[in-house]
């Protein structure tokens, strides 16, 4: 019992890093129907960010590290914006594929030039919590696992509460449902694909500080957290915000359960049976645990 | 009356398809038109091209006002209200949402005890999610979602598709309610036209995206070409 219950722990804190990643793939493809495949890229490119901010004076002093958490937050949501405005609304009314197309390459130069600013070598990266646990009835709980459940359970519950009760919220929704009929309402619907990427950013930028102790900063340290993700995502859901957080925290789960139950799954096998979660998925439930087969009056 | 839309040879097409051939009309201050014509005549062209839904060519005034390139989110501010083919509602979204959404461009919290004064129905369905409202319920609740945009012309894409006639003809008793009591002016597409020329005061016949024959609604029905064409009898 005292095995399952640290299984548990460590896999909710792995899938809290894959989470707010499958959690922005989803945003965006619910929004725009395209995969952001450089999502996993960006939140590396902020997580070097905060790396800067943490390690180098700026304006005389460098930043603890709750300071430059939020700093980094903002900078990501910034860069998101600037990257839609600047790379996909142009391609507003290109195909689906096409805006794919786009993704992989800012994948590509996000990734080259991460390794030309900071050099690809490891760096070591600080975590906010302690390396230390406690002990309840002889289980062992890191702080480290479990401030990293609670950093992004907080984010999702902020953006939650954004989309349930604020009117961009709901403009966001209505616009990712509909856009036509959004627009013919008077949103600025290209904003709100803008914003969208923003929010995307920073939730890349928070699974991303949340890597970064653990696996160790490097250029291509979000890579296959991504698939994990996007695992996660296809799980949930891929048009299930809800699906896409308890699938990235279920992933987590199922691959510490089996790495701790069943031998043979050891680190080199876990990219393949998340694949393999993937494809059976999409084989047998194509809309996902928590997603919904789309019916329609018509 | 005054002039509140008009559109003085207007053009627009689809990639290589032109469905608009110069079409001039108006639509008075507080005055119901309709839109007649076949199927492809121009006729949803015809309102896209006001809403800025389709790119127009020619002159689109409104409120004394040129439309000139402006986009859908513009024209929707400067008061037109598109209820689109289809209705255009936010299906995964409740009824309440949809409503929220009608009011999106007002500051502060929304009121809508105008719209249920029209729309009492609502308020009982205000968590049921709108795509699981029966075809009329729907055309009603995108009707309410227009009018919260406080808007001077209502432009309906026709409204009695998919309805029974009843329904239909509750439709059209709110359209007119709308128009009497809000002094809204109503440009309506229909295919429809024994329904359409009820409700309305003029109406534009359309032919392969030109304005064909245009009158009273008196003078329409008495034509005995528009009679047999749209009419039937």
């Amino acid at each position: 019992m005292q095995q399952f219950f640290e299984a548990l722990m460590t896999g909710l804190a792995v899938g809290a890093i894959y989470a707010p990643l499958a959690l922005a793939l989803v945003l965006i493809y619910k929004a725009t129907e395209v995969i952001n495949f450089a999502q996993g890229e960006m939140a590396m490119f902020t997580t070097y960010i905060a790396y800067a901010l943490l390690t180098h004076p700026h304006f005389g002093h460098t930043f603890s590290y709750w300071p430059a958490f939020f700093a980094t937050l903002v900078i990501a949501f910034v860069f998101g914006v600037g990257l839609q405005r600047v790379v996909i609304r142009p391609l507003e009314r290109a195909s689906v594929l096409t805006v794919v197309m786009a993704t992989i390459a800012l994948l590509v130069i996000l990734n080259g030039l991460a390794a030309w600013i900071w050099s690809p070598e490891l760096k070591f990266f600080p975590s906010p919590f302690p390396t230390s646990s406690w002990v309840v009835d002889g289980v062992r709980i890191s702080k480290q696992d479990t401030g990293t459940f609670g950093v992004t359970i907080a984010c999702v519950v902020v953006l939650w509460l954004f989309f349930r009760f604020t009117k961009l919220g709901l403009a966001m929704r209505a616009g990712a449902v509909n856009p036509d009929a959004a627009r013919l309402l008077g949103v600025r619907t290209s904003w709100l694909l803008a914003l969208g990427w923003g929010f995307a950013a920073m939730l890349g930028a928070v699974s991303g500080m949340m890597t970064a102790p653990t696996n160790l900063l490097s250029p291509s340290m979000m890579q296959a957290v991504l698939i994990f993700a996007f695992a996660g995502a296809i799980l949930g859901g891929l048009e299930s915000p809800v699906g896409a957080v308890a699938g990235g925290l279920g992933l987590g789960v199922l691959l510490s359960m089996l790495g701790t139950y069943v031998h043979p799954v050891t680190t080199e096998l876990q990219l393949p049976v998340a694949l393999a979660i993937l494809l059976i998925v999409l084989l047998v439930r194509p809309a996902g645990v928590f997603g919904r087969a789309v019916v329609r009056r018509v | 009356m005054a002039v509140l839309l008009e559109l003085n040879d207007v053009s627009a097409r689809y990639g290589q398809v032109q469905a608009l051939h110069g079409i001039s009309l108006t639509v008075g201050e507080g005055e119901v038109v309709a839109l007649l014509g076949a199927n492809g005549a121009g006729k949803t062209t015809t309102l896209r091209a006001v809403s800025g839904t389709v790119r127009r060519s020619g002159d689109v005034t409104f409120a004394g006002k040129r439309l000139g390139r402006a986009g859908p989110e513009s024209v929707a501010r400067s008061g037109i209200a598109h209820v689109p083919e289809g209705r255009g509602i936010f299906a995964e979204l409740t009824v309440w949402e949809n409503l929220r959404m009608g009011a999106y461009l007002r500051r502060g919290r929304p009121d809508f005890s105008a719209v249920l004064a029209y729309f009492p129905w609502l308020e009982a369905r205000r968590t049921q999610q709108a795509g699981t409202l029966s075809g009329g319920e729907q055309q009603m609740l995108a009707l309410a979602r227009a009018f919260l945009l406080r808007p001077r012309l209502l432009m309906l894409d026709e409204p009695s598709l998919g309805l029974a006639p009843l329904v239909t003809r509750e439709v059209f008793r709110v359209v007119v309610d709308l128009n009497e009591k809000e002094g809204l002016a109503v440009l309506v597409v229909e295919q429809n036209a024994a329904v359409a020329l009820q409700a309305a005061g003029r109406a534009y016949v359309l032919e392969t995206g030109t304005v064909a024959v245009e009158g009273s609604a008196d003078e329409l029905r008495a034509n005995d070409a528009v009679r047999t064409a749209y009419l039937g009898y």
